[in-house]
């Protein structure tokens, strides 16, 4: 059996490498006019592209927390936190929250004759990631000590008090008869994107809004392509692996975790944005833990520290939740004469989903190059290839740019 | 008491310096910040004195110390279900280096097979005081074997067959299982706080203490936890079984060859541990007279930042801390709002992690040191 794998995994290799060398080009090409493309073949206003939107936007943060947990092998459990600051950062800065305030910046001409701050999307979706960042590094500062389990534990804890702030936040006052959140009231009438010469987008039409999550997936997705094979990226991944060899080669502990906080939280934050305004409404109530974990399991399921894996966890778990389980599957235990509905125990389904994936398939769907070569036991197999060929044809591979440093 | 501690421990290495200073700045910063709210509050209730009712229309001013006392009795009283919970999550985290995250919803379990068993035993609040005890002994005696068997479950159907993949595996079939027991829960009873039989009119006041007076609530929580808590270090000091404990606490490997079956003395943990939980539980019910499906997630927050802020491994400390989350959060529920409560709490726990991560009795462990 063994053997006909090897086989197989030969002539694949043998195959890709037979493909000529805009392959890969090509086919990203071709991912990304099809991603651009998909709205066409589905009515504007259907519940799959509202399930779609909702799925790319969860990519977007699975890809966020990846950084933080596959790459630099923090785990975070508050992850919701930059949910709900980006969240928040559009309602301050994209609504009549402020009413004592008058500041428009770019908006459609509706929301500049409103009170309140308005600021234009990209703004606030640049603020965000911003606030984000620094909150990010907030958190980060006091695990900076500890490893593993306790990072968890401090994380979930900011998680959490940034929850209770945003629920309680109604009676924190912050000048001129205003608050900070409006609680489980929620700040409605947010702005909705607006951009000149396009006009402000509609929740009858939802083309746009796919258009624009796509812009800052793609965005994101390239931002982590680059990062993962940087300096600081490989300084990630050699903090993950061993602490205390990354350090004493030189590597800044403090600098490069602190880094993988912010940038995590900053696509975080983005993507709170986007479900800011794509939700039309800022509440409190969906802050909760649950959340958190539910972006850990899209990572999870995808594959630690793998973008691809993020990204396909992502658009699963956001296609399973948004769509599978509400629009197609809910009935199903009336089905079988049981009184409750499958989005009652959603959560449930994932907690068994993260159980059974731990237990059969520990390395994700799409799992990173190197954990996989961590777990199939191809490491002894190409040390026993090494150790038998002759001195003259070992070859050293270095990733690129490392040779010459 | 002397020996409950079952945290892995490290040789003494040289302290320099400056981490002796630091240290003690750890040290005494963490009781400073722990006594904060405390002595805030007593010198304000002295200074300012606090309402302490109308006669005739007007407000009646105290100033003295028992509403400060009346906020550690109630407090104590609800540490005390944390410290039960609390012991769990140490046991298993001294054993095999595990956030238990499912433990809470075990414990949570326990509250609804407990009420679940009054009724079958038709236990109400107004039947023979003596049927009453005994079906609430009966009820605690199947509720923690019903919990403990729940958590030997877990570990065998969920961590077990983990136990050589990287930590996070583990970790992250915890939280599943917690999400599945939630639901459980959800399914089981519903998804709102239900009101169950106040079947020992836990609000009645016993005796008064220097104007604090003392609930059947009180007295109910300490007499389930007092005696099992003894029975616990007792066994972990005192019998083969727990020396076996200890010993797989330190060095897994090492007891393994010293014949000890270690996969055996691990269920005996989350067994002992799953049964303080069903006591938690049975106890939670009885004192908090509602139970709902989301009372185990919270519990088990609180619960595990007492074992942290103790010294998690460490079984004194796991009660300790219990004690000491009680009190905040009852100074919290009763001068800055219930809805603050969480927030404090875990305030304190990003507190303690900074200040001293190895919490108030720990020793130094590989994860924090």
């Amino acid at each position: 059996m063994s053997g006909f794998l090897g086989r197989l995994r030969e002539r694949r290799a043998a195959a890709v490498a037979r493909l000529p060398r805009w392959w890969n080009r090509a086919l990203a090409g071709t991912l990304i006019a099809f991603g651009i493309v998909l709205p066409f073949f589905f009515p504007a206003d259907s519940g799959f592209m509202n399930g779609t939107i909702i799925a790319v936007a969860y990519a977007v943060m699975s890809l966020g927390l990846n950084i933080v947990v596959g790459f630099a092998g923090l785990l975070d459990l508050g992850y919701v936190a930059f949910y709900a600051l980006g969240a928040y950062s559009l309602g301050w800065f994209g609504s009549g929250f402020f009413f004592k305030l008058h500041v428009h910046v770019l908006v459609s001409p509706v929301a500049s004759t409103l009170q309140g701050v308005h600021l234009n999307f990209v703004l606030i979706l640049i603020g965000a990631a911003a606030i984000c960042a620094a909150a990010g590094m907030l958190i980060g500062l006091p695990t900076l000590r500890l490893r593993g389990d306790y990072i968890a534990i401090v994380t979930l804890a900011f998680g959490e008090i940034i929850g209770v702030v945003a629920v309680n936040g109604q009676s924190v006052p912050v000048g001129g008869g205003m608050t900070l959140t409006a609680g489980n009231l929620g700040i409605s009438a947010v702005d909705a994107p607006y951009f000149p010469g396009i006009g402000s987008f509609s929740l009858l039409n939802l083309r746009p809004w796919y258009w624009l999550i796509l812009a800052i997936l793609l965005l994101v997705l390239f931002v982590n392509l680059r990062l993962r094979d940087s300096r600081l990226g490989r300084a990630w991944v050699a903090l993950r692996e061993d602490e205390v060899a990354a350090v004493s080669m030189g590597i800044p502990l403090v600098k490069t975790k602190l880094l993988a906080y912010s940038v995590g939280a900053a696509f975080g934050g983005m993507a709170g944005a986007f479900f800011g305004t794509y939700y039309t409404e800022v509440n409190a109530g969906q802050f909760a833990f649950g959340f958190s974990i539910f972006i850990l399991a899209m990572v999870i399921i995808g594959g630690l520290g793998s973008i691809w894996g993020a990204l396909v966890g992502g658009l699963t778990l956001g296609y399973i939740n948004n769509y599978l389980i509400p629009d197609v599957l809910n009935d199903l235990p009336s089905k079988f004469g049981l009184h409750f509905q499958l989005t009652q125990v959603e959560f449930g389904i994932f907690g068994f989903l993260l159980v059974i994936m731990m237990l059969l398939r520990p390395q994700g769907l799409i799992p990173e190059r190197r954990r996989r070569l961590e777990l199939t036991a191809q490491i002894a197999a190409e040390d026993a290839q090494l150790a038998e060929a002759p001195a003259g044809e070992v070859t050293v591979i270095l990733p690129p740019g490392e040779g010459a440093a | 008491m002397e020996t409950t501690t079952i945290s892995p421990t490290l040789p003494t290495v040289p302290v320099r310096p400056l981490a002796a200073v630091r240290q003690h700045v750890g040290q005494w910063g963490l009781i400073a910040a722990l006594a904060a709210l405390p002595v805030y509050y007593g010198i304000h209730d002295l200074v300012f004195g606090y309402q302490a009712g109308y006669v005739a229309g007007h407000q009646v001013i105290h100033h003295d110390l028992s509403n400060l006392g009346y906020n550690f009795a109630q407090g104590l009283s609800n540490g005390a279900i944390w410290a039960l919970i609390a012991i769990g999550y140490t046991l298993v985290y001294g054993i095999i280096e595990l956030i238990n995250f499912a433990h809470g919803d075990v414990f949570m379990i326990g509250s609804f097979t407990a009420v679940g068993l009054w009724g079958v035993l038709g236990l109400s609040p107004g039947i023979n005081p003596a049927w009453l005890v005994g079906g609430l002994l009966l009820t605690l005696i199947i509720t923690m074997i019903v919990t403990g068997s729940l958590n030997v479950l877990i570990e065998r159907v969920a961590y077990r067959p983990l136990r050589s993949a990287p930590k996070l595996a583990a970790l992250i079939t915890a939280v599943g299982f917690s999400f599945i027991l939630q639901n459980v829960g959800l399914l089981w009873r519903g998804g709102t706080p239900q009101s169950v039989p106040d079947l020992i009119g836990v609000q009645q006041t016993v005796f008064t203490i220097a104007g604090v007076p003392i609930q059947r609530g009180y007295i109910l929580v300490f007499a389930v936890m007092i005696p099992l808590v003894f029975a616990l270090s007792w066994f972990i000091n005192s019998t083969r079984a727990g020396r076996a404990m200890r010993a797989t606490a330190q060095d897994p490997e090492a007891a393994r060859l010293m014949g000890i079956n270690v996969n055996a003395t691990i269920s005996l943990t989350f067994l002992l541990g799953g049964m303080l939980a069903g006591a938690a539980g049975l106890v939670y019910a009885l004192y908090e007279t509602n139970v709902w499906y989301f009372q185990g997630f919270k519990a088990g927050l609180i619960a595990f930042t007492a074992a942290v802020m103790g010294g998690i491994g460490n079984v004194r400390g796991a009660v300790l801390g219990g004690l000491i989350i009680g009190v905040i959060q009852a100074l919290s529920d009763a001068r800055l709002g219930p809805q603050w409560t969480e927030a404090v709490v875990f305030g304190y726990l990003i507190v303690i992690m900074t200040l001293r991560p190895r919490g108030l009795l720990g020793e130094e462990t590989r994860e924090a040191g």
